[in-house]
């Protein structure tokens, strides 16, 4: 609990505007509060959220949230030795739990100690600490936001949340340079159906970052 | 039903790249190739999510006084900068936009 303690402080605002955007967004509180249990992670679920609210194709709207959650696999990557000697049950339900923070604190904790009984349980408490106040902040937030006029432009919410995670995410020169050509890649395309123009500006600020750190070299 | 099909789908494709090396690839680890990628998707999705959004609200380019939402988002950004913090950004974000909207 004292581990991930800090980590919790940008969570309670995150949850209550997550769900304040879904109650003000086309899939409605309901569904957008389920997506905290079902998918459990912020950026993915606000993808969710804001993609179906514009129109993006079913395809185009999963396609973007699992590249959203493809870090999980650098996580679970990391993971594995000290997962390998859990049960099957343990290392088939804690993974649920993985989360950016989670993982921080674990692989952090994980390096000082070598007891499989510890690093389960803490990676449980860890987990629980984070899903719990998730689950009931979004909650709030969606019946919240489900009395407040749209006249509020509470929709702005989710830029503003994306703009917080991609300035979070961003930590060197090579990843500002995927951001301004993700970017401005978007806005020129924009006007392509099914919101398609997204992911080519994704893979586009993917490469851009990919061939800045190489030269970088 | 299909908005309720797709957050199923997430769900069971992020609980999949959550399990993936733990407990279905063994410990081969991230390939080589990935790992590169995998670390500037962050910042070029979520670019691409905002800069439209704040550039282009209404579907056409826009960054004179007419468009709140560019001013607004500018003024979040250098709050994000700075604090780093969803709160702050919040609420220097959603209070320059409500100052604009009320001004225009």
């Amino acid at each position: 609990m004292r581990a991930i303690a800090p980590l919790l402080v940008g969570v309670a605002p995150f949850g209550l505007i997550l769900g304040v955007a879904a109650a003000a967004s086309r899939i409605g509180a309901g569904l957008g509060w389920a997506t905290s249990p079902i998918i459990f992670g912020g950026s993915a679920q606000l993808v969710t959220i804001e993609l179906s609210d514009a129109g993006a194709a079913a395809a185009v709207v999963v396609a973007t949230a699992l590249v959203v959650n493809a870090r999980h696999l650098m996580y679970s990557a990391a993971l594995a030795d000290d997962f390998r000697d859990f049960s099957p049950v343990w290392r088939y339900t804690l993974p649920y739990l993985m989360t950016d923070q989670a993982f921080a604190v674990s692989i952090t904790r994980y390096a000082d100690v070598d007891d499989a009984g510890y690093k389960r349980w803490f990676f449980l408490g860890a987990g629980l600490a984070l899903w719990l106040p998730w689950q009931v902040t979004t909650a709030i937030g969606a019946v919240l936001g489900a009395q407040i006029p749209t006249s509020w432009s509470l929709d702005f919410t989710i830029p503003l949340v994306f703009l917080v995670l991609m300035i979070l995410a961003i930590r060197d020169r090579p990843g500002v340079i995927a951001a301004v050509v993700g970017g401005v890649a978007a806005v020129a395309g924009r006007t392509i159906p099914y919101k398609l123009g997204l992911m080519i500006a994704t893979a586009l600020g993917v490469a851009a970052g990919v061939i800045a750190e190489k030269t970088r070299r | 039903m299909s908005d309720w099909l797709v957050v199923a789908a997430i769900g069971v494709g992020t609980y999949i790249t959550r399990l993936s090396f733990v407990a279905l690839f063994g410990r081969s680890g991230v390939p080589g190739w990935l790992a590169a990628p995998i670390r500037y998707i962050a910042p070029a999705v979520l670019a691409a999510l905002v800069a439209p959004e704040v550039i282009a609200p209404e579907g056409a380019l826009d960054v004179t006084s007419a468009n709140p939402r560019f001013f607004a988002g500018a003024v979040a950004a250098l709050v994000a900068v700075r604090t780093k913090s969803v709160a702050w950004t919040f609420v220097a974000g959603m209070g320059a936009l409500w100052l604009l909207q009320a001004a225009l």
